[in-house]
C-alpha cells in the first residue's frame, strides 16, 4: 500500500501498539538542554531510574546561558548558574555528551544537532523543547515533548504516542526575490491559523520547498509547532544528505554508503494519500511580518492591522491594544526601538549572510538597539571567517556568543518595557522578549532592513 | 512515582476564554527559577495576576484574584490553550495552584500530554459548550460549580449535561493514576528485542 513519508517513519519505529490506543514508538536519539533537561535528569536520579542508552543522548547549554563575550557560569538570569551546574553534573553522571560553555561546538540545540550530524534522515529524535520539529527538515521524525516524556524516553528508549493524522502542505511555483522560508511559514500560519496544523504531522513539499537550501528548510519546519502541528518534515534529497557528509556523528565510509541508500528511499509514494492537503502558490508570498501577539497575526509587509470588532473579537482587540496599534494601521514604516537576529528559527550562516548583504556599507539608525546572536559557535566562527562579523559590527549590531538569548525573557536580559522589537524569532507572545515588550516577527532580511531605517521596512528596498 | 487518580471532580471554575493562551502566559520564563518541579504555583499567570512584573501585589482585575473565584480548580478556556513552549512548568504551576482540569475547544499537543502525565484532565469540548458553561458559572461562581466525571466522560454545569471524548490511553492513565514509565517497563522484553533488531537494521546509528 502506498504510504506517506511520515507513515514509513512511524511504522519503522513502531515497537507495538498498546491496548490503550497509543503506539509504543522507539526513539533513536534524545537531546536535552539545561532548562528542562536538568529537571528531567534530577527527577530520574531522585527516583533511582537510569538512562538506558546514554551514548544516544546529547545535551546543549543554550537556554539561559549569557551571550556576552567572556561569559561564564554566572548569568544575568537569577539562579541561572544552578541550572548550568546541575546540568553539567547530571550529564556527566549519566554519561551523556554535553556541548558545554567554552566548547567550540556549543550553540542552540536545533542548530548544533544538524551541525554535528546527530540528526539524520529516517531516525526519531525528541527533545523537551517545542522547536525540535526544526530537525524534521532532514526527513527525520523529530518532535518536542515535555519533561515527563523526556524522562520516559531516557529510561525506556520509547514514548507512548497517539499516531497523528497526516497533512501535506505543497508550496508550488517559485519564491519572489527577497522572500524567504520565514515568510513562507508566516504566510501559512497567517492564513490557516495558529491551530491550523493541530493533530497533524505536516510534510512540506512542492517545487518551492525543493528549491530551498537545507538551512531554510529548517526555518520552515521550525515553526510547524507555531502551526500546532505534531511536527514538520521534508523528504531528504541530496541537499539534505550532502549537508551531513563528514559531520562528526554522521556515518563514514561504507556505513555512509549504506545509510545514503536508505535515506534516498525516504519519501512519500506518488499515490500516497494525506488526511489533509493545503496548496500555496509560493509566487504570491510577500515578505511577511506579524502585527499582534500570536504568529497567526501575520500579514504581508504591505498589509495592515485588521479592523477589529472589539465585542466579537476580544482576543484580537487585546492583541491590538497590547501592541499599541490602531485598527487598519499599516505595518510598513512603523517605528521600532530594537532589532534582533537570532534563535533556532533564523540564526544559521545563510541567515546571517542575507542580513549582512542588507547591512553592508550601511548603519543602523541612531538610538536603535541591534543585536545578532549566531545560532552556534560554529556558525559564529564561519561567519567571522567570511568577515560577516565586521559587517554587523560596522553597521552598529552587537555581535554575541551563541545561545537562545532574547528569543525569550528568562528574568535576565530583555528588550525593555513596551519597547517595539523586530525579531527573527518564532514567538510574539505577550512579554515573550521582556516585560510588555512588543515583538514583530519577520525574516532576517526584513529585520536588517528595518534596523537601518528604524521602521518596519520591505527588504526588497535594499536587495 | 504514582499520581493521584482523577475519577470525579467538582469545583469552582474560572473562564479564561481568549484563544491561544500560551505556556509563556501560564508561567512566564522568568518565574522558572529553580531546578525543580515545585515552587511554581506562585508564578502561575504571573504576567496578568500581579500589578507589576517584579512584585506580588495581586491585580484585582485578574479573574483568579476575584473573591468569586477563590479556590478555583477548573479553568474554562479558549481554543489552543497551552500552545507554544513545551515547558512542563505550566502544568506543574497549574497543579500546585490547585487546578485539576482544563476545559477547552482544543489544546497545545505537548501541553495536553504534560497534563495527563501529571494527573490533570484536559477536557475537549466544542467552543459553544465551553462558552455556555462559562455564562452559567459567571452568574454565581462560588455556587455554580462544575462537575466532571471521567469514568462517564460527562461534565455537568446546572442544566447542562455534556459528554466529552478523550483518548482512551489518557483516560486509563488518569483514572488509575498510572506512572507511564512503570507501565512501559512491563514491555521491557519487547523493547529490548526491538532495540537489538534496530542495531542490525540501521547499524550506522550505533557506530559513531
Amino acid at each position: 500500500m502506498a504510504g506517506t513519508l511520515f507513515d514509513k517513519l512511524w511504522d519503522e519505529h513502531l515497537v507495538e501498539p498498546q491496548s490503550d490506543g497509543t503506539d509504543l514508538v522507539y526513539i533513536d536519539r534524545i537531546f536535552l538542554h539545561e532548562r528542562t533537561g536538568s529537571i528531567a535528569l534530577a527527577s530520574l536520579e531522585a527516583e533511582r531510574r537510569e538512562v538506558f542508552c546514554p551514548e544516544q543522548v546529547f545535551c546543549c547549554m543554550d537556554h539561559i546561558v549569557d551571550t556576552f563575550p567572556g561569559r561564564g557560569d554566572e548569568t544575568t538570569m537569577p539562579s541561572g548558574r544552578d541550572f548550568i551546574v546541575a546540568t553539567r553534573h547530571a550529564t556527566q553522571e549519566a554519561g551523556i555528551t554535553l556541548f558545554d560553555l567554552g566548547d567550540p561546538r556549543q550553540g542552540i540545540v536545533h542548530v548544533v544537532s544538524p551541525e554535528q550530524g546527530i540528526v539524520q534522515p529516517g531516525l526519531t529524535l525528541v527533545c523537551p523543547d517545542s522547536h525540535t520539529c526544526t530537525q524534521g527538515a532532514f526527513g527525520a521524525l523529530a518532535w518536542g515533548i515535555g519533561s515527563s516524556e523526556a524522562e520516559h524516553a531516557l529510561v525506556t528508549k520509547t514514548l507512548r504516542v497517539r499516531r497523528p493524522k497526516t497533512m501535506r502542505v505543497v508550496f508550488s511555483g517559485e519564491l519572489s526575490p527577497g522572500v524567504s522560508a520565514k515568510d513562507m511559514i508566516l504566510h501559512l500560519i497567517g492564513h490557516y491559523g495558529a491551530g491550523g496544523g493541530s493533530g497533524y504531522a505536516v510534510e512540506f513539499a512542492g517545487a518551492a520547498v525543493k528549491a530551498l537550501g537545507i538551512e531554510a528548510r529548517m526555518t520552515l519546519c521550525n515553526m510547524a509547532v507555531e502551526f500546532s502541528a505534531f511536527t514538520g518534515l521534508i523528504a531528504p534529497d541530496d541537499e539534505a544528505i550532502n549537508y551531513l557528509r563528514d559531520r562528526p556523528f554522521a556515518p563514514k565510509g561504507k556505513a555512509w554508503e549504506q545509510a545514503k541508500e536508505y535515506w534516498r528511499s525516504l519519501k512519500s509514494d506518488a499515490e500516497a494519500s494525506f488526511d489533509r492537503e493545503i496548496h500555496v502558490d509560493a509566487g504570491q508570498i510577500e515578505p511577511s511580518v506579524t502585527w499582534g501577539t500570536s504568529p497567526e497575526h501575520a500579514v504581508p509587509i504591505s498589509g495592515a492591522v485588521p479592523i477589529i470588532d472589539a465585542e466579537d473579537m476580544p482576543g484580537l482587540e487585546r492583541a491590538r491594544r497590547y501592541m499599541d496599534l490602531e485598527p487598519g494601521q499599516r505595518l510598513r514604516d512603523l517605528p521600532i526601538e530594537a532589532a534582533f537576529i537570532g534563535s533556532c528559527t533564523n540564526a544559521r550562516l545563510s541567515d546571517l549572510r542575507v542580513a549582512a548583504r542588507v547591512l553592508q556599507g550601511r548603519k543602523v539608525v541612531e538610538g536603535l538597539r541591534a543585536i545578532c546572536v549566531p545560532g552556534s559557535m560554529q556558525v559564529r566562527a564561519a561567519a567571522e571567517a567570511e568577515g560577516l562579523d565586521e559587517i554587523f559590527r560596522d553597521a552598529g549590531f552587537e555581535w554575541r556568543e551563541s545561545g537562545c538569548s532574547m528569543c525569550f525573557f528568562a528574568g535576565g536580559e530583555h528588550f525593555g518595557y513596551e519597547q517595539r522589537v523586530i525579531s527573527t524569532t518564532n514567538r510574539n507572545f505577550e512579554s515573550r522578549q521582556g516585560p510588555r515588550t512588543r515583538t514583530h516577527l519577520a525574516s532576517p532580511a526584513t529585520v536588517a532592513a528595518s534596523a537601518i531605517t528604524g521602521r518596519i521596512t520591505d527588504p526588497r528596498d535594499f536587495l | 512515582m504514582s499520581l493521584e487518580p482523577f475519577v470525579q471532580w467538582r469545583g469552582v471554575a474560572a473562564p479564561l476564554l481568549r484563544p491561544n493562551i500560551d505556556t509563556d502566559a501560564i508561567i512566564p520564563s522568568r518565574e522558572m527559577k529553580r531546578v525543580s518541579k515545585a515552587g511554581l504555583g506562585e508564578g502561575l499567570f504571573a504576567g496578568e495576576r500581579y500589578v507589576s512584573a517584579s512584585g506580588r501585589e495581586p491585580d484585582p482585575s485578574f479573574i483568579l484574584n476575584q473573591p468569586g473565584f477563590r479556590d478555583c480548580s477548573i479553568i474554562l478556556a479558549g481554543p489552543n490553550f497551552g500552545c507554544g513552549s513545551s515547558r512542563e512548568h505550566a502544568v506543574w504551576a497549574l497543579k500546585e495552584y490547585g487546578i485539576r482540569s482544563i476545559v477547552a475547544p482544543s489544546f497545545g499537543a505537548i501541553f495536553a500530554n504534560n497534563c495527563v502525565r501529571n494527573g490533570l484532565l484536559p477536557v475537549p469540548l466544542p467552543q459553544q459548550q465551553v462558552e455556555d458553561l462559562a455564562d452559567w458559572v459567571l452568574e454565581a461562581p462560588q455556587n455554580h460549580r462544575i462537575a466532571i466525571d471521567l469514568e462517564q466522560q460527562r461534565i455537568t454545569g446546572g442544566s447542562q449535561e455534556l459528554t466529552f471524548t478523550i483518548e482512551s490511553g489518557a483516560r486509563h492513565m488518569l483514572l488509575n493514576g498510572l506512572d507511564a514509565i512503570a507501565l512501559t517497563q512491563t514491555r521491557w522484553e519487547v523493547i529490548e528485542a526491538f532495540h537489538q533488531n534496530r542495531r542490525s537494521l540501521r547499524p550506522w546509528l550505533y557506530e559513531s
